[in-house]
């Protein structure tokens, strides 16, 4: 038990120097988020009008840009494993006298907390787009960034496990997270989708996680914002990171 | 140490490795020689637990490596044939990774690491990142790497792969102590016929198959012995009279008299003696392990074991040629 607590150790501790060593790093990934927010976000005010209740396109698009912080840090993260497998890291790992399992565990766990620190610095952003939100709803949004930071990450390491080098990347990239991101709800309500398109956010395990978003941000507005209760939310995101964890340790496991 | 017995691993129709079996004793080294894609690396990928077999069984210290990969994961060491290292973190770093990863006391965890990277010299350039370092810097440190948890066995896939002629003999002096001062059997593989030279037991295997084991001057006797070259006033004299006075047959090639014999050396005295004063120059050539190869196979190992400064020229002279054309 001991050596599986350090393989998970080692893979964390691994992450955070590198990612601690590479300045760039950290601008590259926020900067896209701030690109969406205020560039997106606020030229897309002007032309989308306030809805009902008063939410301007900027704000209502807040809990979607820190759901998209989340996405794109998480599957960064997990799709290293195609780096590690392309430069030699990942045989180093797997002849290792450690199960395969810890080394998805470890892998998981780093991107979530990379994933949630970096919705942390995005989500502080909320004065400057004229939000009020106090300590409590920090902490609960910060709760639900951690659980679906791990579900994005598991399932970033399920896809990994499926490609072996690193040209796959873009195509993870154009054929999975960025459908996967406007198919959330991040941009537009679910409701006001096409019903075939609806059938996809409905098992895209990101609009979970964004909904919840919603209903922490918008505690008093529920009606347009927010698709499913709370509760659904929550038992859908970790339902499926199990669900991806466990079958990522599954096909990691599988020997040729 | 290790037993193979009728390894077997088949890619879809293709046979990599053939009904391959061998032992290797504790604390020798052994070679697994053989041209590239010959079926040295699935031979080791199965032994480090990464593939499983065909049929067939492999067992390192009595433990199967298909059905008991946790067991035999703690008693090997491995080099791989490419850098497994992690660039971005420093020499010390990636050791103490390792150290974790192959649960090592946290008390002995530092004491382990610097004798390791003493052993191979990079002590000093611990705390560099290995992205800074040369291809022999780097390999040197994943042997280092690779003995930090004190395996049983050490596999050396290709080590001296790419690296420059004075790189590969550096690291050949570590590698050679390695059985002495670290208690560990050494499996390695290589194409480079030379380096094989160390080995206690080798093994070469072609197309999937072993043709031959053996110690490397077994196999060199397979050959016939040495080679003696001699330039005298006159050969076909001298020739008469080697096959009259010390039963020799000796063979006429161009300008030299050939004869060939078991334990070279000690001829030299008595052929030049039995020629008095006709003999002007005497060479003797020991068989290598290349032409014990060339010997089984009919061919010589292929073209990949020119060294790298031979590559090297041969690119320079393709530009040079190339813009002389122009």
């Amino acid at each position: 038990m001991k050596s599986e607590l350090n393989a998970v150790y080692v893979v964390i501790a691994r992450e955070f120097i590198k990612f601690a060593r590479e300045k760039g790093r950290l601008i590259s990934t926020l900067s896209r988020p701030v690109i969406w927010l205020f560039l997106v976000g606020g030229g897309m005010s002007r032309v989308v009008a306030p809805d009902d209740m008063g939410v301007p396109y900027m704000q209502f698009i807040f809990p979607g840009i820190i759901g998209m912080t989340i996405l794109f840090s998480s599957i960064f993260s997990s799709v290293s494993i195609l780096w590690d497998k392309e430069f030699g890291f990942m045989k180093e790992m797997l002849v290792a006298p450690v199960s395969r399992f810890s080394i998805v565990v470890g892998k998981a766990l780093s991107g979530t907390l990379l994933s949630t620190i970096q919705a942390l610095i995005i989500l502080l952003l909320f004065p400057f787009i004229g939000l009020k939100l106090g300590a409590a709803q920090i902490f609960f949004i910060l709760c639900i960034s951690l659980v679906l930071s791990f579900c994005i990450a598991a399932l970033g390491i399920l896809i990994a496990s499926f490609f072996e080098n690193f040209e796959s990347f873009n195509i993870i990239i154009n054929f999975i997270v960025m459908p996967m991101f406007f198919l959330s709800g991040a941009m537009y309500p679910v409701s006001l989708l096409p019903p075939v398109l609806r059938l996809f956010t409905s098992v895209n395990p990101l609009t979970y996680g964004i909904d919840a978003l919603k209903y922490m941000v918008f505690t008093e507005k529920k009606i347009l914002t927010q698709d499913f209760p709370l509760g659904m939310d929550l038992a859908v995101i970790i339902a499926a990171s199990i669900i991806f964890v466990i079958s990522a340790g599954y096909v990691f496991e599988r020997r040729k | 140490m290790i037993t193979v017995e009728n390894l077997t691993k088949k890619f879809g129709t293709v046979t990599a490795v053939d009904r391959v079996s061998f032992t290797v004793e504790e604390g020798t080294i052994f070679g697994f020689l053989g041209p590239n894609g010959a079926g040295k690396t699935t031979t080791i990928s199965i032994l480090c637990t990464l593939l499983s077999a065909t049929s067939g069984t492999a067992r390192i210290d009595g433990h199967d490596c298909t059905r008991e990969p946790s067991e035999v994961r703690k008693r090997i060491g491995i080099v791989f044939q490419d850098n497994t290292l992690d660039k971005e973190l420093t020499a010390y770093e990636n050791l103490l990774l390792h150290a974790y990863l192959y649960n090592i006391p946290g008390r002995e965890r530092k004491e382990r690491i610097g004798d390791a990277l003493r052993f191979v010299d990079l002590y000093e350039r611990r705390n560099e990142q290995v992205k800074k370092f040369s291809g022999g810097m780097k390999r040197r440190l994943e042997v280092a790497r690779s003995i930090v948890h004190q395996p049983r066995v050490l596999f050396l896939d290709e080590p001296t792969l790419g690296l420059d002629p004075q790189s590969r003999a550096h690291l050949w002096e570590f590698i050679s102590t390695l059985p002495e001062k670290h208690k560990v059997t050494v499996f390695m593989t290589t194409h480079y016929m030379d380096e094989a030279e160390i080995c206690d037991t080798i093994a070469i295997i072609d197309r999937g198959t072993i043709i031959a084991q053996g110690s490397p001057q077994e196999l060199k006797r397979q050959v016939g012995g040495d080679s003696l070259f001699l330039t005298t006033t006159d050969n076909r004299r001298a020739a008469a009279d080697l096959k009259a006075l010390l039963d020799l047959d000796a063979e006429e090639r161009g300008d030299e008299l050939v004869i060939t014999v078991s334990g070279g050396e000690s001829y030299i005295p008595r052929v030049v003696q039995a020629l008095t004063d006709r003999v002007l120059a005497v060479r003797l050539r020991k068989p290598t392990l290349n032409d014990v190869f060339l010997h089984l196979t009919g061919k010589a190992i292929r073209p990949e074991t020119t060294s790298s400064g031979e590559e090297m020229r041969n690119i320079v002279r393709t530009y040079r040629r190339k813009f002389d054309n122009r």
